[in-house]
């Protein structure tokens, strides 16, 4: 296809375009709209966590403690080193220097697998814990049936610790504070509601455990996983899109020092990146 | 650093790259060590502040808004005042409520969550 394009014609230049700068910022221009509905779709989950923080700190005060921000703080170490790697990709591919750019984007994917094998880790171990979302939210169930692994002992053992005694205090685990006049409020059973409630017919012992727990603890993991989901979705396809770069590399494609293709996967790849930033400090360290 | 390619698009330096990954790495650090000390409601703004700086080094440097268009920053700069005019007044509306809510019950959660 390339060998016999016009002499005077760029093969990779569109008809309808100018000329190749014009083209390029044309792709580029599509692509920044495109990653402003990104951030607003992460803009509707965003609202709901201010929502719900802002009406009931608590249940975030809680719910944090039961994730490791020392494996979030390595995720976004990774990420950041997967941002260098790929902008670094973007200077190969503008060089045309087509051994670094493969090097590049292999370190970005690495780092992308890296991310997702500790978000592996820590769903697993919420999985084992049964700290899910909504109705799937069911700390204690796994009390009696894996007592010998680290997972369930975690519940019990962080909540003396630290602010949970604050988030105790803050929030009874009975909310029934004196009725108010209004009838239909009055009429909303407490505790009881959730599935929390349900799980607590289990033991005496489960019972000590939910003592430090706000009502409606499930809300916290429903936008954690919600989230942080949606987040490692986009990391998936930010991976299929780099391996596709990879083929394209291998193919020849950036030989010509047309880039545009790199440059686009790496501005959505920082996007993935900044997202990141900003779940980690809101869900991991709360204070 | 005053290298561009045929297009006239500009291309970053390796020094500066770095300099830019070693400074996100050490907005990483400062934002997990703030965790640690007690400020009240100072912590989460302290957090935030940090987070932008670094959002703001990514986007600069890393995406090249510096050397981008000024349409494009334009651009992505309205995701972030309709994210705040969205974020905001869902707050302001919410806070509205604050005096009707029972402590410790995320109301409406726990209907939801009964009757499906």
């Amino acid at each position: 296809m390339a060998s016999h394009a016009g002499a005077h014609h760029d093969p990779h230049l569109a008809h309808h375009f100018e000329s190749p700068a014009q083209q390029h910022q044309a792709a580029r221009l599509g692509m920044w709209v495109f990653l402003v509905t990104e951030i607003l779709l992460f803009g509707g989950l965003f609202c709901a966590y201010a929502v719900y923080r802002a009406n009931h700190p608590e249940i975030f005060i809680f719910g944090h403690h039961f994730l490791d921000k020392g494996l979030g703080a390595l995720n976004t170490v990774i990420l950041i080193c997967s941002s260098f790697t790929i902008a670094w990709a973007v200077r190969a591919a503008q060089l045309r220097q087509i051994g670094v750019l493969k090097l590049m984007l292999g370190l970005t994917l690495i780092c992308a697998f890296g991310f997702l094998s500790v978000k592996y880790v820590e769903y697993s171990h919420k999985w084992h814990a049964g700290l899910l979302w909504a109705r799937s939210y069911a700390p204690q169930a796994h009390h009696g049936d894996d007592a010998h692994g680290p997972a369930p002992g975690s519940l019990q053992m962080k909540l003396p610790e630290g602010e949970g005694g604050a988030g105790a205090a803050a929030a009874p685990a009975q909310p029934a504070p004196a009725p108010v006049a209004d009838p239909d409020r009055s009429s909303i059973p407490p505790a009881a509601t959730g599935p929390a409630g349900l799980a607590s017919e289990d033991a005496g012992r489960a019972e000590t455990a939910i003592v430090a727990e706000p009502a409606n603890a499930q809300t916290f993991f429903s936008i954690y996983f919600l989230m942080t989901g949606l987040h490692g979705i986009h990391v998936l396809g930010g991976i299929g899109a780099m391996l596709w770069l990879l083929a394209c590399a291998h193919r020849g494609d950036f030989d010509t020092g047309h880039f545009i293709k790199v440059d686009l996967v790496a501005l959505y790849w920082h996007v993935v990146d900044l997202i990141w930033i900003y779940l980690f400090l809101l869900l991991y360290l709360i204070h | 650093m005053s290298e561009h390619t045929d297009n006239g698009v500009h291309v970053s330096s390796v020094r500066l790259l770095v300099v830019v990954w070693i400074a996100l790495l050490i907005g990483t650090w400062l934002t997990v060590t703030a965790t640690y000390f007690d400020l009240g409601s100072l912590n989460i703004w302290i957090g935030l502040a940090i987070a932008t700086v670094k959002a703001l080094l990514v986007a600069l440097y890393f995406m090249h808004l510096r050397w981008d268009r000024p349409f494009n920053a334009f651009i992505f700069l309205c995701a972030f005042l309709f994210l705040g005019i969205f974020i905001g007044i869902a707050l302001m509306d919410t806070s509205q409520y604050q005096d009707t809510l029972i402590p410790g019950f995320a109301t409406g959660v726990g209907s939801a969550a009964e009757g499906g």
